[in-house]
């Protein structure tokens, strides 16, 4: 039998690499590079900058549904957001967006009607107490959630942030629940997975994968987009990462 | 009276608490995500040591280099500058100052060192995570020198594993048909090269027509097409001792013959007695066997990974679709239902889906669908393209592409390209020659 002709040199293998691990030290004693400590210092500074630039669009919030004043006063108030919202010429799209959101939550009357019910059957005394407390202030105590606007603007926050590991199996439990301690300006002052146990289990190195990608996320999106009301009720937050959704599609 | 009143409050006085706020974050982003692979490291003596041996000015550069354009080259990372780096290759060696690295935006850091030991190439990497500050990963490897571009393949593997929870497919080698001359007279032989298009080598002198070299996915071996006397011939060929053999002559159109998962068996097609059915034969008792029975023609057979289950074509409907069957041949179940001709079915190493050439109004379709039919996308089109093969962690999918030819007969040229799953990160494979058919060999090292 013929054999095809074979080039002279057969191909051989590459000879075996060992392989072996590491150790390393804990903490790093390498000073700043000349370079980074200018480029460090600027950053800082620009953050200090931006914070103060941030500043104003705080006075937009005065105009959101948070603001909103309780009964006495409340109907005039209502009127006046009316008119600055419809106004089409001093509101860009993206306002127009949020405006469109609090307009279903400022305008439906079932809803205004049901605040001032609740509020003058249940808060009466505190109101009494606090006569310039607001409505939002009010529903903090009343509620344990985030509100729908609250939560979306976390939501898109951290879907930014989070680069989904593409090579995880999408046919298996891949929710990543994590508690998060923070601070009033968002900041993360301790977070932890809850599901610890899992990442060391053997043939689940999904999982830390996930997690890990999870923890860079919040990491990332230092400081989150929390309320600016209402510390204590999300002073603690749980996020629950789930990949299927994503790596499914 | 004073602690009863006390208990009382406590009891009694209701106390405002907060349940745990939940919030699920079911989207995120598939960008790729941002690393900065510093060059490694190197001591002078051990670079002019390497300089002699290997002709290259300084190889902790070229390794980081490979590093670098395997993990472009998979679409899901985005390699950063090196003009943007802050640290010099020896601090970060060190423990790295991850303010430097977060500056820079990068979120996965690698660094390393490279050094002459005792004639050999020492390879130290480490893998940083630089937002949660804290390695995540640290290896070294020994080898000779001359095998500096398989250490490259072998860290990028380690990092994507690392990284994005499945197996690397960069120590790996691609096997195809080397194409030279006009397209009436062409020269083909067989040809081996890294992932990359490194190290390219032909494995045949080109004096008989050679088709459809398929990899083992378990070993070093290969199994190929070729005619003699004009008759189809299956051989295997052994790559590390350069060692060929005729599995056996099969009558009429013989078809791309394939491993089972094991290696154990080849499976292929051929037209006994005019009709074209699938068969299988052991490759250490040489039995053939027939697995499907049927009038119509039945091609390119593939097996799951889990050796269970067969994909193949059949015009067994009227015209050419995808079918699956146990792997005794039984239970035949068509699958494909769309618009068009499909053909070249091939299972997914994972397992999850099967990659396919699709045929319709005139144009040629590389697209995958799950084993069930179901969820069929289609990756690429062109005028012509066929032969998906996969990487063996199921991500990539390589293939040939031909151009049209002119009205003078020329213009003509079949090139290998690369696809991954999402469709976005498609890449021309560079070959030295033309080239079709290619098979993706499974990791070199595991």
């Amino acid at each position: 039998m013929s054999l095809p002709f074979l080039a002279k040199k057969p191909i051989d293998l590459p000879p075996i690499v060992s392989v072996e691990l590491i150790q390393i030290t804990e903490k790093t004693n390498i000073p700043f590079a000349p370079k980074a400590k200018k480029i460090i210092e600027k950053v800082k500074e620009k953050e200090k900058k931006l914070v103060s630039e941030q500043a104003p669009p705080k006075k937009v919030k005065k105009i959101k549904p948070d603001a909103v004043p309780m009964p006495d006063d409340k109907v005039k108030k209502v009127e006046k957001i009316k008119e600055d919202k419809q106004n089409p010429e001093k509101i860009d799209n993206e306002v127009k967006q949020v405006s469109e959101f609090e307009k279903e939550e400022l305008f439906d009357p079932n809803n205004i009607a049901a605040l001032i019910d609740k509020s003058k059957e249940s808060k009466a005394e505190t109101l009494k107490k606090n006569p310039d407390l607001s409505q939002d202030q009010n529903k903090n105590f009343d509620n344990t959630g985030l509100s729908l606007s609250e939560e979306d603007a976390l939501k898109a926050q951290i879907f930014g942030c989070w680069s989904i590991p593409l090579g995880l199996p999408y046919n298996e439990n891949l929710l990543v629940r994590i508690k998060l301690e923070l601070k009033p300006d968002g900041s993360v002052i301790r977070s932890e997975i809850l599901d610890h146990a899992r990442m060391n289990k053997p043939g689940q190195g999904f999982y830390k994968v996930l997690a890990e990608s999870a923890l860079r996320a919040i990491k990332l999106c230092q400081p989150l987009r929390v309320p600016s009301t209402g510390y204590e009720r999300w002073k603690e937050l749980q996020l629950n990462f789930d990949a299927r959704e994503m790596l499914e599609g | 009276m004073k602690n009863f009143l006390i208990t009382f409050i406590i009891i009694f006085i209701p106390v405002k608490s907060f349940g745990l706020i939940e919030v699920d974050i079911t989207r995120g982003n598939l960008n790729p995500l941002p690393v900065a692979v510093s060059p490694l490291s190197i001591d002078e003596e051990s670079r002019k040591n390497f300089e002699n041996i290997l002709k290259k000015k300084n190889i902790g550069s070229e390794i980081s280099s490979i590093v670098e354009n395997n993990l472009r080259i998979s679409g899901l990372f985005n390699p950063l500058n090196k003009d943007a780096f802050l640290q010099e290759p020896d601090i970060a060696n060190l423990k790295p100052r991850f303010e430097d690295w977060n500056l820079i935006k990068a979120q996965a850091l690698i660094t390393g060192k490279v050094s002459y030991v005792e004639e050999k190439l020492r390879v130290e990497f480490r893998l940083w995570d630089v937002l949660a500050g804290k390695e995540m990963m640290a290896l070294a490897f020994t080898t000779v020198p001359n095998n500096w571009r398989r250490v490259g393949h072998i860290i990028t593997d380690k990092v994507y594993e690392r990284l994005t929870g499945e197996k690397g497919y960069f120590d790996t080698r691609i096997i195809y048909v080397a194409e030279e001359g006009p397209k009436t007279q062409r020269v083909k032989k067989l040809a081996i090269m890294d992932q990359d298009g490194a190290n390219n080598k032909f494995l045949t002198l080109g004096n008989e027509l050679v088709l459809t070299p398929r990899f083992n996915p378990t070993s070093q071996l290969v199994t190929y097409l070729s005619y003699f006397r004009n008759l189809p011939r299956v051989y295997l060929l052994d790559i590390e001792t350069g060692t060929q053999e005729v599995v056996g002559d099969f009558p009429g159109m013989t078809f791309a013959p394939r491993f089972s998962p094991d290696g154990k068996k080849i499976i292929m097609s051929f037209a006994k007695d005019g009709n074209s059915e699938i068969y299988t034969m052991d490759l250490e008792n040489r039995i053939v066997e027939k697995i499907t029975n049927h009038p119509s023609i039945d091609t390119s057979p593939s097996y799951s990974p889990d050796g269970k289950f067969i994909s193949f074509n059949s015009d067994r409907s009227g015209y050419q679709q995808i079918y699956i069957m146990k792997s005794d041949g039984s239970n035949v179940k068509r699958i494909s239902f769309g618009k068009g001709i499909y053909g070249t079915p091939v299972w997914s190493p994972r397992g999850d889906l099967i990659a396919f050439t699709k045929l319709h109004k005139g144009k040629f379709y590389i697209g995958v669908m799950r084993t069930d039919g179901s969820g069929e996308r289609l990756l690429t089109e062109n005028f012509y393209q066929e032969a998906p093969s996969w990487s063996p962690n199921g991500r990539v999918l390589i293939f040939y592409r031909e151009t049209k030819t002119d009205s003078s007969g020329k213009g003509f040229s079949a090139k290998l390209w690369s696809i991954d799953l999402t469709g976005y990160n498609e890449r021309q494979v560079p070959t030295p020659t033309d080239g079709s058919d290619p098979s993706w060999s499974s990791l070199l090292s595991n």
